[in-house]
């Protein structure tokens, strides 16, 4: 199914996000909160809700939670008051959640994102409350039953809701990709949607251009991955357009993305919806708080994305789009602003980080924290290329040996023989012998075809494994051909 | 010397006169036990374990619902048979750490709900001044024991007059703590704003005693308060001269027994020749109590006993066939053979409650009464040291005369739910008795954290008294 065409309806779609916050301890209890251990070892009284078992607030959990709404630009709520929300599952041992009902600890915030057009938008978020993760089902079909590993339940969660103001699968996709910058940057997650750290639910409708009120909704689950969302978007969006367009009308109700099949596909109906029966948790005393650990939290804020890519656009006049690219990953940012610091020429550097750097690492897999290239080294790298010492080629060849040992340009020039030909009697002798070997070009560059000349300097890079000057290579041919 | 009829504190003392040995204690008291437990059925289950006796080894009945490490805790229900819990509950730890002797679980109403111990999925128990009455509830099991010597200790729980009611009915004393003076790390819950784990004792100064060991901020538990425990037992050398003691006229209207009235009036003379003074005042929310109670009592039980399903502990049950899935068709026999009707009763009313477009009306508006109650006692403790009424309107009825009669069944606990739905600490001690020979108890209610004051008044009355002297009849 196609798109909705933008000219007839307008989609209106608002995300809910379940955050795993990155405590050390689980939110109610001391056992570990980690990923991948055996099942049902990283459980207690507390976790497992065993009868007797009371819950204590993280501190931790708390702190991550007014961070992430502070980076949100929400207004934290000093009242913080936690609720239970009823509900019977396998996954759920007190059969209620532990949860934030009517005074969420972080509401009316936002985030700015770009659309494709590359215009600045604000996307509004109603709340984002603190709760505890579930545990995690698993169904044994060879054995007919589904067991449950409690390691996950009471993981800090935190759930983020935006309001209905994206209006296509690509701004929802794009929204996603800047909330999950911002939480890198704040070190509260790992925001890793095929772990689960970070999971997406969407509430999707669209109505006439022009038209105010909201169509009628569906809800979207089980979309796994960035692409899942926008792809389950995408198709659920058509799904409305088709539906309308054919006289039918949108039944409200929950539906899960099948990525296999790429379609959707009916969950429950608006019937079938639980009374959650929220009521304040009896067992968590209300708590305020004060002034000082919310400006302390305030202080203890990062730069975030978009203040860093306002800064190095103003600071070192770089374009929006290699700003973009470094704000990406602070590593490299950062890597950036201390190479600028030795190195004036910032938009050849964005060019060395963007480019063969980035390639770099995209091939090893590593992120950017782990290499062994200093700011310095980098520096020194593109001052020995400007300075002919290095080809561009060779230059190449020397970072990767940078990123590899962590060694100095001049030293990796040394042991490797990498440094630049320039010497003239040297290059005018490799000139002779291509000029030897390809006799026919040289005719043709006789008879006026410069173009050609190239190819004669590509062979004599090639010759010297792409230590000799081609600039120099280039003139020597041409002085050598016109006598 | 019948060790099992004597007081904790006149144990201890033997003790450190060295004219008994710690083991003759335990030996006396479970001999008791063998004999008149057929009668009075206090005990669910006995802790056949003979732990080395510590500073302070005093035989401590349990009520069925504190969890400990390799006993059985049931909560006196068949939803929970088979549960052992994998960790000890703080009061339970403290209590071993004292050296107490954990000598077995008390009979109780099936999670604490009923005023009588007939709900009680192991049968009830028996009041040992009568044995065909109830001996009050929810902690009957515990009160009986301690009366009937099987006991020298017990440790209750109460949520709204469940240590106090049937202290009354059995003529020991039991204390209801303030809110978040005793940890409820391991007591299983029934209604976690209203809950609170207390003594029961033979007189006023062994309640003192095991208030001292089992009181104190706890980490575990959220709801419990970071304040100094006092040693308690110095305030029983307080007189109460001088002291200021409101009567709530709200706790002498219709429906109070007559010989009560008169027990609690002959108190009241007691200490006001003691010099304390008496004056009528007015707790005007009382008679919302019983219904703002029964509505945030059951809220809260409806979820707190959602757990019980048969996934993890406790009892499963399944389906003969398949109605509405394997799962919920577990969830619903488990359910339905693991809780009684009292239970099943109050988990109805507590989800009813809670359920959208009801909340409003019932539970919220709970919560906003709930405040006005707590703010009758607020006013009156500036101007007053304590208050003073019948912990009971009635002494213990026959059993099965309410089984059928909910609303009857829950009147007899007219006067003690306000102290849980403020907070307050209150306690029984006997006053009397009746012409039937059944006791009566006295309650005396002070401001939060001022359980000294309770222990002053109740020691100066008590030993005028003298009641806590008599035995029931074996």
């Amino acid at each position: 199914m196609s798109q909705a065409p933008k000219q007839k309806y307008e989609t209106v779609i608002g995300l809910e996000v379940h955050l795993q916050l990155d405590t050390a301890t689980k939110i109610f209890c001391g056992c570990a909160n980690k990923f991948g251990e055996a099942p049902n070892t990283l459980t207690c009284p507390v976790c497992l809700g065993l009868p007797g078992s009371l819950p204590v607030v993280n501190e931790k959990a708390l702190e991550y939670a007014i961070k992430v709404g502070l980076a949100l630009n929400c207004t934290i709520n000093p009242f913080v008051k936690f609720d239970r929300k009823n509900y019977f599952y396998p996954d759920c041992p007190k059969a209620y959640q532990i949860s934030q009902y009517d005074f969420p600890i972080c509401r009316q915030g936002y985030l700015m994102i770009e659309t494709a057009e590359g215009e600045p938008k604000k996307v509004r978020i109603n709340r984002a409350h603190l709760e505890e993760d579930a545990g995690k089902l698993i169904h044994d079909d060879a054995h007919n039953c589904s067991l449950v590993d409690y390691n996950r339940t009471g993981t800090p969660l935190m759930e983020i809701v935006t309001e209905p103001d994206l209006r296509s699968a690509d701004e929802a996709y794009r929204y996603l990709q800047d909330l999950k910058l911002t939480l890198s940057y704040l070190g509260v997650s790992d925001c890793d949607m095929e772990k689960g750290s970070l999971r997406c639910d969407a509430n999707i409708s669209i109505r006439p251009m022009g038209e105010q009120k909201l169509g009628t909704k569906t809800e979207l689950k089980n979309m796994n991955s960035f692409k899942a969302v926008k792809a389950g978007l995408e198709h659920e969006i058509g799904r409305h357009f088709a539906m309308l367009e054919s006289g039918q009308s949108i039944v409200q109700e929950t539906r899960l993305w099948d990525e296999a099949r790429g379609r959707t596909f009916t969950m429950r109906s608006k019937e079938e919806a639980h009374d959650y029966r929220y009521f304040p948790e009896p067992d968590l005393v209300p708590l305020m708080l004060d002034n000082i650990t919310v400006e302390k939290v305030k202080a203890s804020l990062p730069e975030l994305p978009m203040q860093k890519r306002e800064r190095l656009m103003q600071r070192y006049q770089l374009a929006a789009y290699d700003a973009n690219i470094l704000v990406q990953d602070p590593v490299l940012a950062a890597l950036f602003e201390q190479c600028a610091a030795r190195y004036a020429d910032t938009k050849k550097i964005c060019n060395w980080i963007n480019g063969p750097l980035m390639k770099e690492l995209n091939e090893r897999k590593t992120p950017a924290a782990t290499i062994g290239l200093t700011a310095e080294n980098l520096a020194d790298l593109i001052k020995r290329v400007d300075e002919g010492v290095l080809s561009n080629l060779a230059g190449k060849d020397v970072l990767t040996f940078m990123i590899d040992t962590g060694q100095s340009v001049d030293t990796i020039i040394k042991e490797k023989g990498l440094a630049q030909v320039s010497d003239d009697s040297a290059l005018e002798k490799i000139v002779a012998e291509i000029l030897q070997e390809h006799q026919d070009i040289a005719d043709q560059i006789r008879a006026g075809k410069e173009s050609a000349v190239g190819f004669l300097v590509g062979q004599a890079m090639r010759k010297t494994q792409g230590k000799a000057n081609p600039k120099k290579i280039g003139e020597i041919i041409k002085k050598t051909l016109s006598q | 010397m019948e060790l099992h009829a004597l007081t904790a504190h006149e144990l201890l003392g033997l003790i450190q006169e060295k004219k008994i040995a710690p083991k003759e204690i335990l030996d006396a008291v479970r001999e008791r036990i063998q004999t008149i437990d057929k009668d009075v059925k206090a005990y669910i289950r006995l802790n056949e374990s003979r732990p080395d006796p510590g500073p302070c080894p005093i035989p401590i009945g349990i009520k069925d619902n504190m969890c400990m490490v390799d006993q059985e805790t049931t909560c006196g229900s068949h939803i929970l048979e088979g549960f052992k819990a994998p960790y000890d509950a703080t009061v339970i730890d403290k209590l071993k750490r004292s050296g107490a002797m954990l000598i077995g679980n008390t009979n109780m109403d099936e999670f604490a709900m009923g005023s009588s111990t007939e709900n009680s999925f192991f049968g009830a128990t028996r009041n040992p001044w009568g044995l065909d009455r109830v001996p009050g509830g929810s902690s009957g099991g515990s009160a009986a024991a301690v009366a009937a010597d099987e006991a020298i200790w017990a440790i209750g729980s109460d949520t709204g007059g469940s240590i106090r009611q049937p202290a009354s009915f059995c003529g020991v004393v039991g204390l209801k703590p303030t809110y978040g003076r005793v940890s409820r790390y391991g007591l299983i819950a029934f209604a976690s704003s209203l809950d609170q784990i207390g003594p029961i004792a033979k007189d006023v100064t062994d309640c003192a005693l095991l208030l001292n060991i089992i009181a104190g901020y706890d980490n575990l538990d959220s709801t419990s308060v970071d304040l100094p425990v006092p040693d308690y037992t110095k305030a029983l050398k307080k007189d109460v001269k001088g002291l200021k003691i409101g009567i709530p006229k709200e706790y002498f209207v219709e429906g109070l027994d007559p010989q009560v009235k008169d027990a609690v009036r002959a108190a009241v003379k007691v200490l006001e020749d003691k010099g304390a003074r008496f004056e009528d005042v007015s707790l005007p929310h009382t008679e919302y109590g019983i219904a703002t109670y029964y509505i945030i009592a059951t809220s809260e039980a409806s979820s707190n006993l959602a757990r019980y399903d048969g996934v993890q502990y406790g009892i499963r049950e399944l389906a003969q066939k398949v109605r509405k899935s394997p799962l919920l068709d577990m969830y619903d026999e488990t359910r339905d053979i693991g809780f009684g009707p009292e239970v099943k009763r109050r988990i109805m009313l507590g989800t009813y409650s809670l359920s959208s477009g009801y909340y409003d009306a019932y539970y919220l508006k709970g919560l906003k009464v709930r405040t006005l109650i707590k703010n009758d006692f607020d006013k009156l403790f500036k101007d007053f040291d304590a208050l003073i009424g019948p912990t009971s309107p009635t002494t213990a009825f026959k059993i099965g005369d309410r089984v059928n009669d909910p609303l009857s069944m829950y009147l007899s606990d007219i006067y003690t739910v306000s102290a849980n739905l403020s907070g307050i600490p209150a306690l029984s001690v006997p006053c009397g008795f009746s012409k039937e020979k059944l006791p009566i108890g006295l309650q005396i209610m002070a401001k939060p954290f001022d359980e000294e004051m309770l222990f002053r008044i109740a020691y100066a009355y008590e030993q005028s008294a003298q009641w806590h002297k008599q035995k029931p009849k074996l």
